[in-house]
């Protein structure tokens, strides 16, 4: 075990590098950075001073070594915008995104579980029919239009929920938190629906699908012959089995969540990662560009680390061996 | 009274392309601690009758008819709460693949614990003595370490002693067993035979024996009853039913076994292949693999008492000098 998660470490250290090449060189391909900060009326004098203050004059693998060294110590850069360190712009906004993005896997668990366990059990039925009829749905409709939809049935139409902003917002750790508050959770509900519209839907796929598949395995009917009640047999010895699928990809669905809730931060104005992201790509703001990416890459690893250990406690037959 | 008496049964499976009588019209009965072979090969309804007796056929399969009395009471029919009550209590069932019965992600001593307490109320504690004590009966060794075990960490002939402790932990009345045996090697195979002999006897359990082996049933059973396209073809007392079979079925059966042949010659076999049950021609199902079928053999046989207490269900049985 301990020597499982040193290799996996290690294995993170070299991602974290060939990913901060390829995002630096990526960046660095687009645009020019002085032509949107510098005034067009600037002299040659300016110019140059600017270039040399962003440290863009020197050679590319120079500025590569540069930015690597400062990582390494925990900076990843000021933004040009802002003039404040990048990586303290992102995790001013973290804690939104985040809760944005729990709210909306907890709400897909609570809802894609039963439903999906529901279609499994009954694949007949007319009530299974609808829900993966709904599934496909959930799936297909951009999140842009349903953001749009929902905020004009349930602000504008109805006028029962804010469509815009945190709310009030309590502190806790030290950070703003929009949950702990009525209105704050008032806000939150519409994104986080809209963004859990689509992992509702895989939520109720996966679990079908496990559901159906584990319902015809062997040790399904054994548990049934010894006598157990179809309670104890549904959510003890099939409920465990279809959860191994289903936390792998709530897993990576998460980190895609984090990181990519662009759209809906956006339809709602909840000032989140995602909406510092587009704004710092529209101004050519690279080191949040490039921060921004390489937290992004460190939180994947981080998940997918989280989950192959909850893998050994739902998966007995899982071992985290040192050659894994 | 009988442990087990099934009359009549029959069970068919609805599906798209028609409806395939599994088992159509199966009787048999069995007494106090006694053993039936059902014999057959595979597709022929043996498993079916098995999984009916427990009320476990799944849809688009069912029980349509005939009657299953265990001590006297019908099981067909019974609401669904009644027959769970008897499952795994008074009947048990062992399954074939013993690397598939048990649930790979919980340890042994849940899958056992829980199957005390499904029929008893007793404490968490006594149901894990209960939980050990089986295991060492069945011949597990240092059964209070191997209880904390996941099923993975067992070989497949411990994972079928697990199955039989489970089966026994009720001391049941009747064990049905679906080919327990077939996915072990032959050294397991006699152990686990041997060892549920002695249960059997020593607790007064009845068996009713699923298997395609004929020599697992000339050693273990008291009778035998050969199945054939979801009925049964012979039926008696084993030694008498595997000397001198009546059925040129059983009489194919029991001359495919290969130790029975001389050196150098051909394996003999049975020609031809087990019928589809979704389109049976009328009359006797072996017809088309049997060298004795002539027009006579267009209509039904019955299941003849062809001598005292030998069934069998055919128009030229090899009775007498004809056998």
């Amino acid at each position: 075990m301990a020597l499982y998660l040193i290799r996996r470490l290690m294995q993170s250290g070299f991602v974290l590098i060939a990913m901060s090449l390829l995002v630096f060189l990526g960046v660095y391909a687009v645009g020019d950075p002085v032509e949107i900060l510098i005034s067009p009326d600037a002299d040659q004098e300016e110019r140059e001073r600017a270039v040399r203050a962003l440290g863009l004059d020197l050679p590319l693998w120079h500025q590569y070594l540069v930015f690597l060294g400062r990582a390494l110590q925990g900076d990843l850069g000021r933004s040009f915008v802002f003039n404040e360190p990048a990586i303290q712009l992102i995790l001013q906004r973290m804690p939104a995104t985040l809760e944005l993005a729990f709210g909306a896997m907890f709400i897909s668990v609570l809802i894609g579980l039963p439903l999906g366990l529901y279609a499994g059990l009954r694949p007949d039925g007319r009530l299974s029919k609808t829900i993966m009829a709904g599934s496909i749905l959930g799936f297909s409709l951009p999140s842009f239009w349903v953001g749009l939809m929902l905020i004009m049935l349930f602000a504008v139409q109805l006028g029962w929920l804010p469509s815009t902003g945190r709310g009030e917002t309590a502190m806790l750790f030290g950070i703003r938190w929009s949950f702990l508050t009525g209105d704050g959770l008032a806000h939150i509900l519409l994104p986080a629906i809209n963004l859990s519209l689509f992992k509702i839907s895989l939520v109720i796929r996966l679990t079908r699908a496990g559901v159906r598949e584990t319902m015809l395995m062997d040790y399904v009917k054994f548990a049934r012959a010894k006598g157990l009640t179809p309670f104890r047999v549904t959510f003890v010895h099939v409920f465990k089995n279809i959860m191994i699928p289903v936390v792998t990809v709530l897993g990576l669905e998460l980190g895609g969540t984090i990181a990519f809730s662009v759209v809906t931060e956006s339809v709602f104005a909840w000032p989140g990662m995602g909406k510092l992201i587009i704004d710092s790509i529209n101004v050519l703001d690279r080191p949040v560009i490039v921060a921004y990416l390489m937290m992004i890459v460190l939180m994947f690893i981080v998940i997918n680390l989280l989950v192959d250990l909850v893998y050994t406690l739902l998966d007995p037959r899982v071992r985290l061996e040192g050659k894994a | 009274m009988n442990t087990l008496e099934v009359k009549n049964l029959c069970t068919h499976f609805f599906t798209r392309a028609g409806v395939v009588k599994a088992v159509d019209g199966v009787s048999f009965s069995i007494g106090r601690g006694k053993v039936l072979g059902l014999v057959g090969e595979s597709g022929s309804g043996k498993s079916v009758t098995g999984f009916s007796i427990l009320g476990l056929v799944d849809p688009p399969g069912r029980v349509v008819s005939g009657e299953i009395l265990y001590k006297g009471k019908n099981l067909v029919g019974l609401p669904e709460e009644e027959l769970r009550r008897l499952r795994g209590n008074r009947i048990a069932m062992i399954f074939q693949d013993p690397m598939m019965t048990l649930n790979p992600v919980l340890r042994v001593d849940t899958q056992m614990i829980e199957t005390v307490l499904a029929h008893e109320k007793v404490s968490r504690e006594e149901a894990r003595q209960r939980s050990r004590d089986a295991l060492g009966m069945v011949g597990i060794p240092s059964p209070d370490e191997r209880l904390k075990s996941y099923p993975h960490q067992f070989s497949g002939g411990m994972r079928q002693r697990v199955a039989i402790a489970i089966a026994l932990l009720h001391r049941p009345d009747l064990i049905v067993a679906d080919e327990p045996t077939t996915a072990l090697d032959v050294t397991i195979q006699g152990q686990i035979l041997a060892e549920v002999q002695k249960l059997a006897q020593n607790l007064g359990t009845s068996l009713v024996w699923i298997t395609h082996d004929l020599s697992v049933v000339a050693g273990l059973a008291d009778e035998i009853a050969v199945m054939y396209a979801g009925r049964v073809v012979e039926q008696g007392e084993v030694n008498a039913v595997l000397d001198a079979p009546y059925h040129p079925y059983t009489h194919g059966l029991i001359g495919s076994v290969p130790s029975r042949n001389k050196r150098g010659e051909p394996l003999r076999q049975i020609p031809g292949m087990t019928p589809s049950l979704l389109s049976l021609a009328p009359g006797c199902a072996f017809k088309t693999r049997c060298n004795r079928a002539d027009a006579a053999c267009d209509v039904m046989p019955n299941l003849d008492e062809l001598s005292p207490g030998r069934f069998a269900r055919c128009v030229h049985p090899h009775v007498g000098a004809e056998a």
